[in-house]
């Protein structure tokens, strides 16, 4: 499969993902440059983590109107798989892809740590591969990371089943202790209601060796691998 | 011209920093404060003559970039 992995000014998670993509899990990926317009023949695309624009005036708030963004929102329009990690999914919201918004923890503190995540459905291009009760031991890196939505939002997106991964203990349960960022419901990634535009705080691609501390990140990859497969199989069909 | 946009986060979205910001003023002295709100202070110097066309483009702006409307409010003033 061919992975896009797009870089704006002060991307910094960019390199781990291409890293992630490519040498561990041996597809093809490229970077592509924020003033590109085209995204060519890519089958998805991966908006990483850092500090796009310096996130100045709120986190994505400039990225999402950089020239690739609008072959981003082409590509998603027509179906294609985007996921948007950290700053990714920040810049998603900005765009509009997503529903919400991620504000300053509520700690106010920059957190850098290890967290479970609880995995509310398997009906998703991102969670396909995950096997039923299975937490994913994955890192957080942000200081802005607390979902927020309004109440309505909030409840459509669990009627659509589009919360895809909560905060949770070593156990498994969704407490407050467990929220590292005062997220709404714990949220720690969702996806629209097309299903194929998805983002999380959480880094993944920190977490597809074992040498890392977990490769239980690769999972979310392998999801998205297995529903492209699947799709050219059916499109072949 | 000059614009002057103030952002404040929507009452419903919790500020943790207008609660650090209470409680340090609270820890002062200071009496009397029933809540603080941390916004953003935006001052943009215009060349254009058309008040109204500055107006009605910052307007914009503020709705679609300068705030964040899912968590912010703002108040923009032409002078």
């Amino acid at each position: 499969m061919n992975f896009a992995v797009l870089q704006f000014p002060a991307s910094n998670c960019d390199q781990d993902a291409l890293h992630a993509l490519r040498d561990v899990l041996g597809h093809s990926a490229r970077y592509v440059w924020h003033k590109e317009t085209s995204l060519d023949d890519a089958d998805a695309l991966i908006v990483p983590g850092g500090f796009s624009y310096g996130d100045y005036l709120r986190c994505g708030a400039i990225a999402r109107f950089s020239p690739v963004m609008q072959a981003l929102q082409q590509f998603a329009t027509n179906g294609g798989l985007v996921l948007g990690i950290c700053n990714g999914f920040q810049v998603l919201c900005e765009a509009g892809l997503l529903p919400g918004a991620l504000i300053r923890n509520r700690s106010l503190q920059f957190r850098c740590e290890h967290i479970f995540l609880k995995t509310l459905t398997t009906e998703s291009p991102f969670t396909n591969r995950i096997p039923e009760g299975n937490l994913l031991k994955i890192p957080i890196a942000h200081g802005e990371g607390c979902y927020f939505a309004d109440e309505d939002t909030l409840n459509k997106l669990k009627a659509n089943n589009q919360i895809l991964w909560q905060y949770c203990n070593a156990q498994g349960e969704v407490t407050e202790q467990s929220n590292p960022n005062g997220s709404l419901w714990n949220i720690a990634g969702i996806c629209d209601e097309r299903r194929n535009v998805a983002g999380l705080m959480p880094h993944p691609e920190r977490a597809c060796e074992a040498i890392l501390g977990s490769a239980d990140g690769s999972l979310i990859f392998e999801s998205l691998i297995h529903a492209l497969k699947s799709a050219a199989v059916a499109k072949a069909a | 011209m000059k614009a002057k946009i103030i952002i404040t986060p929507k009452k419903a979205v919790v500020d943790p920093q207008g609660k650090a910001v209470q409680n340090a003023l609270e820890h002062m002295g200071y009496s009397g404060i029933n809540a603080v709100h941390v916004g953003k202070y935006l001052e943009i110097e215009l060349n254009g003559a058309d008040r109204d066309t500055a107006c009605r483009q910052l307007d914009e702006a503020c709705h679609r970039f300068l705030s964040n409307p899912v968590i912010e409010d703002y108040k923009l003033e032409i002078e």
